[in-house]
């Protein structure tokens, strides 16, 4: 079946069945690399992409359920407001580790400062635990979302 | 399909550059080749580190390479899965090179032992938490080399006396300052002088550094942050497929039946590969193939594999652990101490097989032609990938091409190349390039397991409480027996026994062995932190457990066997300082601490836990002291304090792998739990600086945390735990 998606602000034909998840379809039909696959089963956040603003799990989004909603990827978040004072947040703190499951945790992160533009621990503790980091970054991530909210 | 490849990737980066750079943006300007061509372009350094091949006017050895337009670039021998040794490695050359670090690019270096290797562990391998250990001299030395090299080129162009000139930042200065050459501009002169050797080089004095011991930057940093980072999961080429692949879930089982007419109907599928081990669903997108997998409704013969079970294997460990093994060290006379002793405390230890589950799971690409073999991956071994390839192939090595990556964690996974084989076994069968990914469940069910230990210890204490007897026999699988046979001596595994054979305490009749016991049907492996992440549990818990005996303060009782080693001494003391050990806790809350002489660092960590009425596990802070010697980023120190502390925290409170039916048991992160933020414990480093010799990070505080917080617990509790992960039923409270 042939879908249009409006990824990042740009209109993308594919042709793929409809139960086949968001997450391949950017990364080996469009080949925008920069979401991960990390578990398959939403269970990771590696894979967090934004659809008309909220955070979901590619990998569990099939890609007819998307309709024309506007899905935000790692790619472009850095022209949100809260994605670039995040992007930047992590360099000053020097977040990244391996880097693989950065990707969602900045996505987790920014749909999290556009609702709650100052988070408390607790906010961050529930917008962030469905990410898992396996180098261990949490105490930065924690203290780089602080940062980039100014809390 | 889109068919957006990595090359065109590298020309529309450089043209973003280009842009950048005619906007004044003040990006360096650089010259890179993408691949075999020679049409050079603007390759601004938006990214530190390369994908693509760079080739060097100026190449005095095997880590330098500048060009005319004055790029510098390191062709970095150990690979970057988060360690930060992109950075560090980064710093040692360019302190000696006289650059910034801003003015250095990385890139993956081939397989090539004879350039590359990490003397450390004798392989071009990252692992051992030996990457600065080992490349502490030769990369110093390289930039020292390189340096001279310019200045003696600007010296000649000058005509004066080299002594006379000064490099910084990347330009020659002559004695007034007021003649100046970039190295770029002297790249080609410096290219034609005679290369002195590296070891007549001098190096600066330590108190000269103006970059090693500094909060550096990442060079790794900003590709991570906007997706631009390339992993070998991310790995595009024209005309490839993805494949998704079904392992037998019984080692050594073979697939009975496949359905390919119902995976062939799978829109997007191409082909099924039927390699007997495993099936590979090869398709347009992962999507298709993961559902044509499950449409092939796979059946399995097991083998002889299909009985395994826990069970089973921890009866193995107990009977063998009965018999004595190759003796580790023997000193004094620990039986008839033993027999004479006041006291005698007997324990046994056991810890479990572990997973890796790294977060970017298992996958590799593969180009098979007639004439060569080329692999794009994430390997923390690329010479022994590239050795294994050529077998598998018939191929010579140099025909084999490894286009290594940045990896998503790699914690010792990558030293394998199995994942590797597997890609290539498929390829055999596929026209045209490949990609081969594992699902989560494929890794962790398929992964090589951090052995299972048994450990029988007994101690015998004088009037006075001390130690005057120490036995421990460790019995379970020789990781190293399999991957290095050469280092194994009379049935000794030197990594089975680290940190065990050797405590940091005064123990004067101690005899300690290793009995190998192989499992049947499950695969061993390297692990963060290997011998000493179990090791050093079990001594330490023990050594909390004489402490107990002779009814004495856990730092107390440490102290007093610590005279002789001053360096574990100061990591013990300032750790219980600034835990404030000692200051009264509520009830059922408690601290711990553990010492550790491992990987050239020592370590001390004290955790404090609360343990609720239920038998769960708070862990509220985790205080780490850490003297590595001469260190080169104490921001990466900090950074691997806090990520390895719940690495093996982590494993500690929830780590099992177990067996029934020759099946792993657990298959993704709901039923092998990794910690997430809402769980954590602040992490506090406080590093000890000193001019000793660098030691290893990485691993240090993944293998010391466990016996903190077992020792806490202890203390909340009165409990003592034994065994890994911590089980919280028996924590609950009687009351």
């Amino acid at each position: 079946m042939a879908f249009t998606l409006k990824i990042n602000g740009t209109p993308h034909e594919v042709d793929v069945d409809g139960d086949i998840p968001l997450l391949w379809v950017l990364r080996d039909v469009l080949g925008m690399t920069g979401t991960k696959f990390g578990c398959g089963q939403a269970l990771c956040g590696a894979c967090t992409v934004h659809v008309d603003g909220q955070p979901v799990r590619s990998c569990q989004t099939p890609v007819d359920s998307v309709g024309d909603s506007a899905v935000t990827t790692i790619e472009a978040i850095g022209q949100a407001p809260q994605g670039a004072a995040l992007q930047k947040a992590w360099l000053e703190l020097e977040v990244v580790q391996c880097g693989y499951c950065q990707s969602g945790q900045i996505m987790s992160a920014a749909a999290l400062l556009k609702d709650t533009p100052k988070p408390t621990d607790n906010d961050i503790d529930a917008a962030m635990s469905g990410n898992v980091c396996r180098c261990g970054t949490y105490q930065r991530i924690r203290a780089a979302i602080k940062h980039a909210a100014g809390v | 399909m889109d068919e957006l490849i990595l090359r065109e990737q590298i020309v529309d980066e450089a043209a973003m550059s280009r842009r950048a750079f005619l906007q004044g943006t003040g990006l360096l300007l650089g010259f890179a080749l993408t691949g075999a061509s020679t049409e050079s372009v603007f390759a601004a350094p938006a990214s530190q580190v390369v994908e693509n091949e760079v080739t060097g006017t100026f190449a005095p050895n095997g880590f330098i390479r500048i060009n005319p337009t004055g790029a510098v670039t390191l062709v970095i021998p150990m690979i970057e899965m988060g360690q930060g040794v992109y950075t560090s490695l980064s710093m040692l050359l360019a302190e000696e090179l006289e650059v910034k670090l801003d003015q250095v690019q990385v890139q993956h270096a081939p397989p090539n032992h004879a350039l590359y290797v990490n003397s450390i562990i004798g392989i071009q391998n990252t692992g051992g938490s030996a990457s600065v250990r080992a490349f502490w001299t030769p990369l110093r030395q390289a930039g020292a080399m390189g340096r001279n090299l310019l200045i003696a080129a600007a010296a000649k162009r000058w005509n004066v006396d080299p002594a006379t000139c000064r490099a910084k930042d990347g330009v020659v200065f002559d004695a007034s300052g007021s003649k100046h050459l970039s190295y770029g501009e002297l790249a080609s002169a410096a290219a034609k002088l005679p290369v002195p050797p590296a070891a007549i080089v001098k190096l600066k004095d330590p108190k000269d550094f103006t970059l090693i011991g500094t909060r550096a930057k990442r060079v790794d940093s900003a590709i991570k942050v906007d997706g631009r980072a390339l992993y070998g999961i991310d790995t595009r080429l024209p005309g490839m497929k993805v494949a998704a692949v079904a392992i037998s879930p019984v080692l050594g089982g073979k697939a009975k039946t496949v359905d390919e007419k119902a995976a062939l109907a799978v829109k997007g599928v191409r082909q099924v590969v039927n390699i007997d081990e495993a099936v590979a669903m090869v398709a347009d997108h992962m999507g298709a193939a993961k559902k044509g997998l499950e449409a092939a409704a796979i059946t399995w013969d097991d083998g002889p594999n299909g009985k395994v079970s826990n069970a089973d294997i921890v009866k193995q460990l107990e009977e063998e652990s009965k018999k004595p093994g190759a003796v580790a060290r023997n000193v004094g006379d620990a039986g008839k101490s033993l027999a004479e002793a006041a006291q005698r405390v007997d324990a046994v230890y056991q810890v479990p097989f572990l997973a890796h589950a790294a977060m970017e799971p298992m996958n590799c690409t593969v180009h098979l032609q007639k004439d060569r073999c080329d692999i794009w991956v994430g390997t923390q071994a690329p010479t022994i990938t590239q050795s294994l390839v050529a077998e598998l192939t018939g191929l010579p090595k140099d025909a084999v091409k490894i286009h290594n990556h940045l990896i998503g964690g790699g914690f010792g996974r990558r030293l394998e190349a199995d994942g590797t084989v597997l890609a290539v076994k498929i390829a055999k069968h596929v026209d045209g390039p490949v990609k081969v990914i594992w699902s989560r469940e494929e890794d962790i069910q398929h992964d090589m397991y951090r052995p299972y230990y048994l450990d029988r210890l007994s101690a015998g204490l004088d009037a006075a409480g001390k130690p005057v007897a120490w036995t421990h026999r460790i019995a379970g699988s020789s990781v190293m027996a399999r991957y290095y046979p050469p280092y194994v001596k009379d049935g000794l595994d030197p990594d089975a026994v680290e940190a065990a054979a050797e405590p940091p305490y005064a123990l004067p009749n101690i005899h300690v062995d290793f009995v190998r016991v192989e499992p049947p049907g499950v695969r061993t492996s390297w692990w963060r932190g290997v011998g000493p992440t179990h090791n050093v549990f079990v001594v330490e818990s023990f050594i909390d457990e004489l402490a107990h005996a002779a009814k004495q303060d856990p730092v107390a009782y440490r102290k007093g066997l610590l005279g002789h080693n001053p360096r574990a001494l100061a990591v013990l003391s300032l750790a219980a300082e600034k835990a404030g050990w000692g200051s009264p806790l509520p009830v059922r809350h408690g601290r711990g601490i553990s010492v550790q002489f491992a990987y050239g660092s020592y370590t001390s960590q004290v955790a404090e836990v609360e343990v609720a009425a239920d038998g769960s596990v708070k862990v509220k802070r985790i205080v780490c002291a850490i003297d590595c010697g001469m260190y080169v980023n104490p921001d990466t120190i900090e950074a691997q304090v806090q990520g390895g502390t719940l690495f093996g925290l982590t494993a500690a409170l929830h780590g099992s792998i177990t067996f029934k039916d020759g099946r792993v048991e657990q298959n993704n992160f709901d039923s092998y739990l990794p910690m997430r933020i809402d769980e954590v414990p602040v992490v506090e480093t406080h590093l000890i600086k000193n001019a000793e010799a660098p030691g290893g990070v990485g691993e240090a505080p993944t293998a010391i945390v466990s016996a903190a917080v077992t020792n806490a617990i202890f203390a909340a509790t009165g409990k003592r735990l034994r065994s890994l992960p911590i089980d919280t039923n028996s924590l609950k409270s009687s009351s």
